[in-house]
């Protein structure tokens, strides 16, 4: 059976994990690959890194940073942030990202969604979306895309884009609510429910994680496939491992933290 | 154990596990999945290379059409198929795996290797396609590509399309998505898994070990007679 993922998301400067947790039993919190390693162990089922690097020249960091992790962590890895250009993805698919993210670049130019899809296949392409609510209360709800981290409104309807964007070819959708994001009051689950009714391709839900029960309830009365938080983690209140005991508990299918292989191995004395 | 630590007196697998680049994406993390593995893998689209290989990977993301135009256009098809039938062991990952059947339905009927009877066709359940992420394996058919993994083992898949093998004897393991499928199948020397072991983590670790495994004795055996 198909399980449900927990993503862990890190914000990357320059290589180094900027909006990270604080494992402690690691020596350096901003180590990308100690991080990962710690999260990979944890039961995470893939990993995000946008790169919020600002400088297009710093971007090798970003580049060998992926490399390094890709090469010890074997795990799915996205990589998003500053994707322009079809040039942009092959560099991280080649360094070893599985899937590249693109999000205000794909606004203003969507067709670059087709190319990479065309290029890569779409199962690399997710189009992440930033939405923002625009309805008042009582009226059915509307979301505008935003563009620039947030920064920047435009005139496209969220669900629309969402449509689009998979017609077009991305392989998977990250929704991120900014009205919820960075609240911890749980994800918006009519935006994850209007996207997943308009979608076919898996969609997972990102902005207002707090407690086990927002994960829950994002992929359940979401319709999500998948997971994304950052502060959950971060502010080290939960680990994955916690979060998936308590999915299966409430009937979620996760994949379990030591999973048959390994628990197989153990069992088997001097395997 | 069966755990694959090289002797440095056995079998030498120094960079005779070949893994075809044919500009398909994550071929540094199949690599790097062999090299965790004990094998020393190299990556190469050199006709001469991938025919002399001891082992081959044959990896993949992407779509069937332009697999097979990539793989003619580089002139490895020659190679692959003179490397099958030579009964070097040979592993299919995801379009890799696909690629081996007679034809894909994938954007039209397209055919490929034709090395396995069948042909790979859509999703068509209503479940979001791709398929993608961790589902369990069913294993139906001990093999030793599989040894130590139990069925319900988690790996990770990422596909579109899945292929129906002609003949059912080959399947291995399947996995269940709205229909059931064959998720590993083998025949002879010739290996494949629709998911994507190099990101399977430990599980799929494990499958590379048995591949280079599978490998190290075959070419064990090989080298047994004449000596290259």
């Amino acid at each position: 059976m198909l399980t449900k993922r927990i993503i862990p998301c890190f914000d990357v400067d320059r290589g180094r994990v900027v909006k990270g947790v604080s494992f402690v039993d690691l020596r350096d919190a901003g180590d990308p690959v100690g991080l990962a390693r710690a999260y990979d162990r944890d039961g995470a089922d893939e990993l995000v890194f946008l790169d919020i690097t600002a400088s297009h020249e710093e971007r090798e960091s970003t580049y060998q940073m992926i490399a390094e992790t890709a090469d010890q962590v074997f795990i799915p890895l996205t990589v998003g942030g500053g994707v322009r250009a079809p040039g942009d993805m092959r560099r991280m698919l080649e360094h070893g990202a599985d899937k590249v993210g693109v999000n205000t670049a794909a606004v203003e130019r969507p067709a670059l969604i087709e190319e990479g899809a065309r290029r890569f296949g779409s199962q690399c392409i997710v189009v992440s979306i930033d939405a923002k609510r625009t309805s008042a209360r009582g009226e059915p709800p509307r979301w505008r895309v935003y563009t620039h981290g947030g920064r920047r409104e435009t005139e496209r309807d969220a669900i629309e884009w969402a449509r689009e964007a998979t017609e077009r070819g991305s392989g998977e959708l990250l929704v991120t609510s900014m009205d919820s994001d960075g609240h911890q009051t749980g994800y918006d689950l009519e935006l994850l429910r209007e996207v997943a009714g308009v979608v076919g391709v898996p969609v997972i839900a990102s902005g207002g994680a707090g407690e086990p029960e927002h994960l829950y309830r994002a992929l359940t009365e979401g319709g999500a496939d998948a997971v994304l938080a950052a502060s959950i983690f971060h502010f080290g209140r939960y680990d994955v491992a916690t979060l998936k005991r308590y999915l299966a508990a409430r009937g979620v299918a996760v994949r379990p933290i030591v999973d048959a292989a390994a628990a197989a191995e153990r069992e088997v004395p001097g395997a | 154990m069966l755990s694959p630590r090289i002797d440095p007196r056995g079998p030498d697998l120094t960079s005779e596990v070949v893994v075809v680049d044919y500009d398909a994406g994550n071929l540094r993390s199949v690599r790097r999945a062999l090299e965790h593995a004990g094998a020393r893998a190299i990556v190469s689209d050199d006709p001469g290379v991938v025919a002399g290989a001891r082992a081959l990977v044959l990896p993949g993301v992407g779509a069937a059409a332009d697999t097979m135009a990539k793989l003619r256009q580089r002139g490895l098809v020659e190679p692959l198929l003179e490397v099958i039938a030579s009964g070097r062991p040979f592993l299919g990952v995801c379009m890799g795996m696909q690629a081996l059947f007679e034809l894909s339905e994938e954007g039209g009927e397209h055919p490929c290797l034709g090395v396995l009877p069948g042909r790979v066709v859509r999703f068509e359940t209503g479940a979001p396609v791709p398929h993608m992420g961790w589902n369990t394996l069913d294993v139906v058919s001990a093999h030793p590509l599989l040894a130590g993994i139990p069925s319900g083992a988690h790996v990770y898949f990422v596909h579109s399309y899945y292929p129906v093998p002609g003949d059912p004897a080959i399947v291995v393991a399947e996995t269940e998505y709205g229909e059931r499928f064959a998720s590993v199948v083998a025949r002879g020397n010739v290996l494949a898994t629709q998911f994507h072991p190099e990101k399977s983590g430990r599980t799929g670790l494990r499958i590379y070990e048995n591949f280079v495994t599978l490998a190290r004795s075959a070419t064990g055996t090989a080298a047994g007679g004449a000596a290259r």
